[in-house]
């Protein structure tokens, strides 16, 4: 408190003398130059301190003020260069040399292991901290990123408060194990696994926590992490206290949430007239005589709040950095809520000297959710619009629900109508609570008699209980069956995290070379403890047959792990890296658990060639190349080498006699399974002109993916079941990727930013068979809603993955779709399924990033905005509403359609046209924000930061459904992402 | 803190590039065991063989919502659900509403090898196969000698053996019913990487006649056995079946009659005897004095779930309007499976009165319209009541603790006189119409709907009457030459109102693409 009121008064005293300098005035003139290699500088911002006074060096350096006020003090900035301030005095020419700004030149990337410059890397990495981080409302961390980063797509799952995202780094590698990234914060890899009763487990962590985000793309940069990198490796690093005064920093978010697009199901006077005019007699007396728009019913304003305080400083020398953080959401679906009350501490205490650094992060956080039914989004589309939400002779709850009445008059609800989706929300009461703690203690101790060399040992935990109830009363429609519900469930993760390095870094000037080579051990163990419990009755009675055979199951893995890696630099400008992992992963069987990835890099720094000086306006050019071969296991069951048998449920039980014995059952295995591989070969190109005021990195890379751990048909009798996973076939990604950022203007208080980066990426199947077969059409997948056990995509052999495979749509004259008329694509005379072919995928062949900001004194103006093209998407809802039989339908009821009906007039569902195989690309302006600094207030005392935010504030596309973005090309009960308003203020003291 | 300890030790232990600490990376799993913990008792060997067993009840080992077959929803991929889909819709004895993949071209008779339906039948018979050739592995002497498993008890197991390698039997009999030459595996092959041969019908045939001729030595003596496990009389009524229909399966003028007569006849002196009265045959509690069932697939409401099975055939049979707690069901009744008018018209008077195994409901008997569940008659013949009328208790009030009858004595009755009618020898015309008023008395309760002369085509009729909606119908039409041609008709049959023929090869159905893909051993029937 004392420091900070030095401070105040320090400032203060400079103001005025500001003021006083304001009597006499001259003219000063003179030359800026750079002090590194003597050549002039043309641009550089010439100011006088507090004033709005100020010009620009020209061409050849040189500048000239007039009417100067004696004793003031000149600023002289530049992009690339540390700030000068000079005092005027009685100078009438002033020249000044301008360093460089050695903080933003030697920029330190963190990477696996280590950190290294950024002029050094050698792999393709991009970086992004916290002041480039997205704005607004942001729930879950990896928000912070979306757009920024070429080549890598982040779509978040739907609206749902603190729901997820898939992240995808250059498009997928694998078909079945898991596509995601591998997540390392401050050094912990997390486990990857779900947690029950959070909606997504980075969910957990404080956006406001963190530093900065690390993305790893090429083998080069995710080879260190084996075989978890497949999928490309983001670093997360949290923030940590600095030593220097304790800096307080408070802000406060506002958020309103609300829904911009609702599925265009026919309204209750359309739907009305197609009933009259279509339906028998007995269908047109089910209308109803209300007029309800469902989705108006389930749907409100969500307003939340996002509160953080941090304290950072240092207690004597050991810098300290704690957090606290309450966010309150409320969903746009109704009763849908989230709160989150964090809290994180970091210390970095520093012994012997400076030898032993230790770095402890404890972070703690609880999510309460109440999760709102989302089953009624997609009823809410498919419901009667004539019929009320109330009904008062329902003895559902005074619900409306669709039921049959027996002779007696007495109502048996209709088992094949869609239930009440009002009721579906209100009638179920289901809270889920999550309580997360992880962190690490990372110890480096650097050896006193060689303090070359470093050790460096990292403990890291995760350790989580995720328990909830779902409640609904006996008398609700949704579980008539078993008399409402009332279960409950409990999850405990656990795990644990040990990586021991020693890492040795020489200058060997004599040769002109630095070496540095890093050497461990690591050690993860992930295990979970699900716990069983029967289904309750709202009144608590067990539903029979539903006891659990066992009383809980403890699903674990571990992986250990050695690694190793050496840099070679030769003259500051060619760099050999090479890297090597080997893994042992308890899901593969002794014969086939260890598995070596290896890579090797080089980078060639142009720029420091003497050839290249001429070129002035050059600050960085930099050749990269790099091969390297990484490892996935993530995704698959934990045994599945494994011949097990398992003893059935009770409620599957077979009588022999008067007894009934649980079965004992084989499962099918593949006793070797093991590792998929995929080689990555990068060509990288970074540069840097005008001090690095227009930067960016060009990147060429081809993934190939072997072994593909795949679920394929396996032919019948041989095994104990008709598929099973096991390696077989190949992938390949091929992509382009290029960044660019800018700052075309920095004048005095006006500066404009710009940042552009495009991705192109395709990928296709290469090989999936173990015999090369022609005849065989692919592995389907893509299951969709509408009848049962129907899919719509595919995996084959020369196309993208998860193509859509289906029937070409044959149209009338007025382009109006034939039902049932498909083309005879193979001319065999006959339509049937060898007719079905492959038509574009979910995919985007393009990806477009764009984000600007403009800042005038104390305003700033920014944006964000992305586009996909070349992504289509299989619209579900269309398909399996947008029917005739489903307003008339057999089952004795009405149900709603979408406005699609209008244009096929299909009488029946036609799941697999490609009709309802529609263009997704889009253009979304995620974020526009406005922000003021208001600089110090309050008597001084802080500096004030407001802004307003508006997220998710268009789309343009040509897709038919409600958001042309949704993971995995199938559109079906989608939560709606919201439009939001944020209002924020950011208090530092 | 262990955790800790360890780990500062392995990485000492790397550091001085000493062995590895690998033994953590043998983990398995906490609640499943391996084949040896499996079948270390008789009493371990009893709940495998509950597996061979309920592998066609139930479509996984963990609730309605789980299946081991991967393709196909859980509540759709039961043994039983698929195999009476594609023997009764196929015919005139019913018709589904529902539009899901795979239902309408049973009745349309326009299914291509892409069903997911028919691959659904065809995994599930085949899986059944590996699990009976996996228990008749782990059964061997050797094995149990292994085991220690000695006296009595191995005795015991290898009644379980022989009745596994009776099921077995059984699905390769629907295998080569249903789709003629499938892939056959024994448990003389491995499990994982093996591509399984082809097999032609007649050698099929060979093989279920010498496995059934194998078996029976060691099955139970007729009624001696549990209820729901497989005796003697069980394997004569399969031989029965086949030697019936082995024109069929070996080609004109192949016909076994004779034996069927030896085999009917010996069922129907083994001891077993009609159900007095024929509903009885089908309520909730049939799985109490029924001397009639030589097997059933048995089900129970809260201890054997499932969507399928006489679940799904009470469901899918009523619809709300009919009262489900009539049926047992309060809150079932799904609306999808009635009969076309073949079936009532087939019994005159259908309202009951006379003959009581006529048992419909509704007032259309026309099908106008194929999407509308009450355009013809609904079926009423399965309930989940007791004999008094109590509801059978089940978990959610919608699952059926009806058995399900595989083979029950009135099929040998009957097979017996169409073999005599076919020509066969060792039986007489007399019997064969002593046997078929059997069936008829216990229609009516009395003589009067008594036969004095049958022809062969009565015979068809009257297995119409008697076993409608128990999955024989198709194997019934077909032997009749009557599925696939023009010359018997019923309404919607080949997709047209008023029915037409269809081609010839749509009697057998083709092997689905999706194993047609995975294994290349594999030719498409023609």
């Amino acid at each position: 408190m004392k420091q900070l009121y030095q401070k105040t008064v320090c400032f203060a005293l400079l103001l005025l003398l500001g003021n006083v300098a304001l009597m006499a005035q001259g003219t000063v003139s003179g030359k800026v130059t750079d002090e590194h290699d003597g050549s002039v500088l043309p641009g550089v911002t010439v100011v006088v301190k507090n004033s709005a006074l100020g010009t620009q060096t020209d061409e050849t350096g040189k500048y000239s003020l007039s009417n100067v006020p004696a004793g003031a003090t000149l600023v002289f900035s530049f992009v690339g260069k540390l700030v000068k301030e000079v005092a005027v005095g009685t100078e009438s020419v002033i020249h000044v040399t301008l360093a460089d700004n050695s903080k933003e030149l030697s920029e330190v990337v963190v990477i696996g292991y280590g950190t290294q410059k950024k002029q050094e890397l050698t792999g393709s990495i991009t970086s992004i901290s916290s002041k480039d981080f997205q704005q607004g409302n942001i729930q879950s961390p990896e928000q912070l990123i979306v757009g920024k980063v070429a080549g890598v797509s982040i779509t978040s799952n739907n609206g749902q408060p603190g729901s997820g995202s898939t992240i995808r780094i250059r498009g997928g590698a694998s078909l079945n194990a898991s596509n995601d990234p591998l997540i390392v914060i401050d050094g912990v890899p997390l486990s990857g696994s779900s947690l029950s009763g959070a909606p997504n487990p980075l969910s957990l962590i404080n956006p406001n926590d963190i530093e900065t985000f690390t993305v790893l793309k090429d083998a080069s940069a995710t080879a260190i992490y084996g075989s978890r990198a497949s999928n490309g490796v983001i670093l997360i690093t949290t923030k940590k206290g600095q030593s220097g005064t304790p800096v307080i920093n408070f802000n406060s978010q506002l958020a309103v949430s609300k829904i911009i697009k609702t599925v265009d199901a026919l309204s209750a006077d359309e739907f009305r007239t197609y009933v009259e005019t279509n339906g028998t007699d007995a269908q047109k007396a089910l209308l109803g005589s209300a007029k309800t728009n469902w989705q108006d019913e389930i749907y409100r304003t969500g307003i939340s709040t996002d509160n953080n305080l941090s304290i950072s400083g240092a207690l004597k020398s050991m810098p300290y950095r704690v957090s606290l953080g309450y966010l309150l959401q409320n969903g746009i679906l109704i009763t849908d809520k989230m709160q989150r009350p964090s809290a994180s501490i970091n210390i970095s205490p520093r012994f012997f000297n400076k030898h032993l650094k230790i770095d402890l992060n404890l972070k703690g956080a609880q999510t309460k959710s109440h999760f709102a039914n989302q089953g009624a989004i997609i009823n809410a589309v498919q419901f009667d619009p004539t019929q009320a939400v109330m009904d008062e002779s329902s003895p559902f709850g005074g619900y409306f629900e669709w039921v049959t009445k027996d002779d007696a008059g007495k109502a048996t609800l209709n088992p094949n109508a869609p239930r009440n989706p009002v009721a579906l929300i209100r009638q179920q009461d289901n809270n889920g609570t999550v309580n997360r703690s992880f962190g690490n203690a990372q110890f480096d101790y650097k050896f006193h008699f060689l303090p070359d060399l470093h050790a460096n040992l990292n403990l890291g935990y995760d350790i989580s209980k995720g328990s909830g109830t779902t409640f609904v009363p006996e008398y609700a429609a949704q579980n008539f069956t078993t008399k409402g519900q009332n279960n409950k469930y409990l999850q405990k993760v656990n795990n644990k995290v040990a990586e021991f390095y020693l890492s040795y870094a020489k200058d060997l000037k004599s040769i002109k070379s630095n070496v540095s080579a890093t050497a461990g051990y690591g050690y993860y163990n992930n295990a979970t403890k699900n716990y069983f419990y029967p289904n309750f009755s709202a009144n608590g009675e067990i539903v029979e047959g539903s006891q659990p055979k066992f009383a809980y199951d403890i699903p674990e893995n571990t992986l250990i792990s050695y690694y190793g890696r050496l840099i070679y630099t030769f003259d500051d400008k060619y760099i050999l890296a090479g890297s090597i992992r080997t893994d042992g992963s308890s899901r593969f069987s002794p014969a086939n658990r260890w598995g070596v990835f290896p890579s090797v890099a080089f980078t060639w720094r142009i720029n420091r060639e003497d050839f290249m000086k001429p070129v002035s306006a050059l600050t960085d050019l930099k050749l990269r190349l790099s091969y390297g071969i990484t490892g996935n296991q993530d995704g698959i069951a934990n045994y599945s080498y494994l011949g097990i048998y398992s003893v059935s449920s009770n409620a599957s039980q077979y009588q022999f006699g008067n007894t009934f014995y649980n079965m004992t059952a084989p499962a099918a295995y593949d006793q070797n399974i093991k590792w998929e591989q995929t080689a990555t070969a990068n060509a990288g190109l970074d540069f840097g002109f005008f001090n690095n005021r227009l930067s960016g990195s060009l990147d060429v890379y081809y993934k190939k993916t072997k072994n593909l751990l795949n679920t394929v048909p396996i032919p019948i009798g041989s095994n104990f079941s008709n598929q099973i996973l096991t390696n077989v076939g190949n992938i390949e990604n091929k992509g382009v990727e290029f960044a660019v950022n800018g700052t075309p203007i920095a004048a005095g208080k006006l500066s404009w930013n710009v940042g552009f980066n495009v991705t192109y990426n395709n990928n296709k199947i290469t090989n999936l068979t173990a015999v090369s077969d022609p005849e065989f059409a692919g592995n389907q997948t893509g299951g969709i809603t509408g009848g049962t056990g129907q899919s719509i995509q595919i995996h084959s052999v020369n196309y993208n993955t998860f193509s859509y495979y289906v029937f070409k749509q044959v149209y009338d004259q007025d382009g109006k779709p034939l039902e049932n008329v498909y083309a005879d694509l193979n001319g065999d005379g006959v339509i049937n399924q060898k007719d079905q072919y492959r038509y574009k995928s979910p995919f985007p062949k393009v990806m477009l990033g764009f984000n600007t900001q403009l800042t005038y004194d104390k305003w700033s103006l920014s944006t964000i905005l992305r586009a996909n093209i070349g992504n289509y998407m299989y619209n579900n809802v269309a398909s399996n509403f947008g029917v005739r039989r489903n307003i008339l339908n057999p089952n004795n009821i009405l149900g709603n359609s979408t406005k699609d009906i209008y244009n096929t007039n299909f009488f029946n569902n036609r799941y697999q046209s490609d009709y309802y195989i529609q263009n997704a690309s889009f253009l979304r302006m995620d974020n526009v924000g406005i922000g003021y600094n208001a600089g110090r207030v309050l008597g001084n005392r802080m500096n004030l930061r407001i802004n307003a935010t508006c997220q998710n504030v268009f789309v343009v596309t040509k897709y038919k459904g409600l958001d042309p973005e949704i993971n995995g090309g199938i559109d079906y009960n989608l939560y709606p992402r919201p439009r939001t308003f944020v209002l924020g203020l950011n208090l530092d003291f | 803190m262990k955790f800790l300890y360890k780990t500062l030790l392995c990485s000492a232990l790397v550091a001085g590039g000493a062995v590895s600490c690998t033994k953590d990376l043998d983990l398995s799993p906490t609640n499943s065991i391996t084949s040896d913990i499996a079948y270390k008792t008789p009493a371990d060997y009893k709940q495998v063989l509950a597996k061979v067993y309920g592998s066609f009840a139930l479509a996984g080992n963990n609730g309605i919502n789980a299946s081991d077959l991967a393709g196909i929803d859980p509540g759709q991929a039961d043994f039983l659900r698929l195999f009476w889909n594609a023997q009764e819709l196929t015919t005139d004895e019913a018709a589904c509403v529902w539009n899901d993949p795979g239902i309408p071209d049973f009745h349309n008779l326009n299914w291509t090898a892409g069903n997911v339906l028919l691959s659904a039948l065809y995994n599930r018979s085949l899986f059944h196969v590996t699990v009976c050739n996996e228990f008749i592995r782990e059964s061997s002497d050797e094995k149990l000698a292994g085991r220690g498993i000695s006296g009595q008890e191995a005795e015991e197991i290898r009644r379980y053996r022989a009745e596994a390698q009776f099921l077995r039997a059984f699905q390769y009999w629907v295998l080569m019913d249903l789709f003629g030459n499938p892939p056959f595996v024994t448990e003389k092959d491995p499990i994982g990487k093996y591509i399984p041969p082809q097999i032609k019908r007649a050698d099929l045939f060979a093989y279920v006649e010498s496995e059934l001729k194998t078996a029976e030595a060691t099955l139970a003596e007729p009624r001696k056995n549990e209820y729901g496990r497989v005796d003697k009389a069980a394997s004569w009524a399969l031989l029965a079946r086949l030697y019936l229909n082995a024109e069929v399966y070996l080609g004109k003028g192949q016909g076994r009659y004779n034996e069927a007569i030896t085999y009917s006849e010996k069922v129907i002196k083994s001891g077993y005897s009609l159900m007095p009265e024929y509903r009885h045959l089908f309520l909730g509690d049939n799985d109490v004095d029924n001397p009639e069932v030589l097997l059933s697939i048995n089900y129970d409401g809260i201890k054997t779930q499932n969507n399928g099975g006489t679940t799904f055939i009470i469901n899918a049979g009523i619809n709300a309007a009919m009262n489900p707690s009539s049926f047992g069901i309060p809150n079932g009744g799904w609306g999808g499976n009635r009969a076309t008018k073949n079936l009532p018209l087939r019994f005159g008077d259908y309202s009951g009165k006379k003959d009581k195994r006529a048992m419909f409901f509704g007032q259309k008997i026309e099908m106008e319209d194929p999407s509308v569940f009450t355009d013809g008659l609904a079926i009423t013949k399965f309930r989940n009541v007791t004999r008094s009328g109590a509801i059978v208790p089940s978990s959610g009030n919608s699952f059926s603790s009806v058995d399900f009858p595989l083979f029950r004595l009135a099929e040998m009755y009957l097979t017996y006189a169409e073999a005599v009618k076919r020509g066969g020898t060792g039986g007489n015309e007399a019997t064969a119409i002593t046997y078929f008023n059997k069936l008829r008395e216990r229609a009516y309760g009395n003589a009067s709907g008594n036969v004095t002369s049958i022809t062969l085509n009565d015979v068809l009729d009257e297995r119409g009457r008697e076993f409608y909606w128990e999955a024989h119908r198709r194997t019934d039409l077909v032997r009749y030459g009557l599925l696939t041609s023009g010359s018997y008709l019923w309404p919607w049959k080949g997709g047209v109102k008023d029915g037409r023929g269809v081609s010839e090869s749509f009697n057998l159905f083709p092997i689905p693409a999706t194993d047609l893909i995975a294994n290349p051993n594999l030719q498409q029937n023609p």
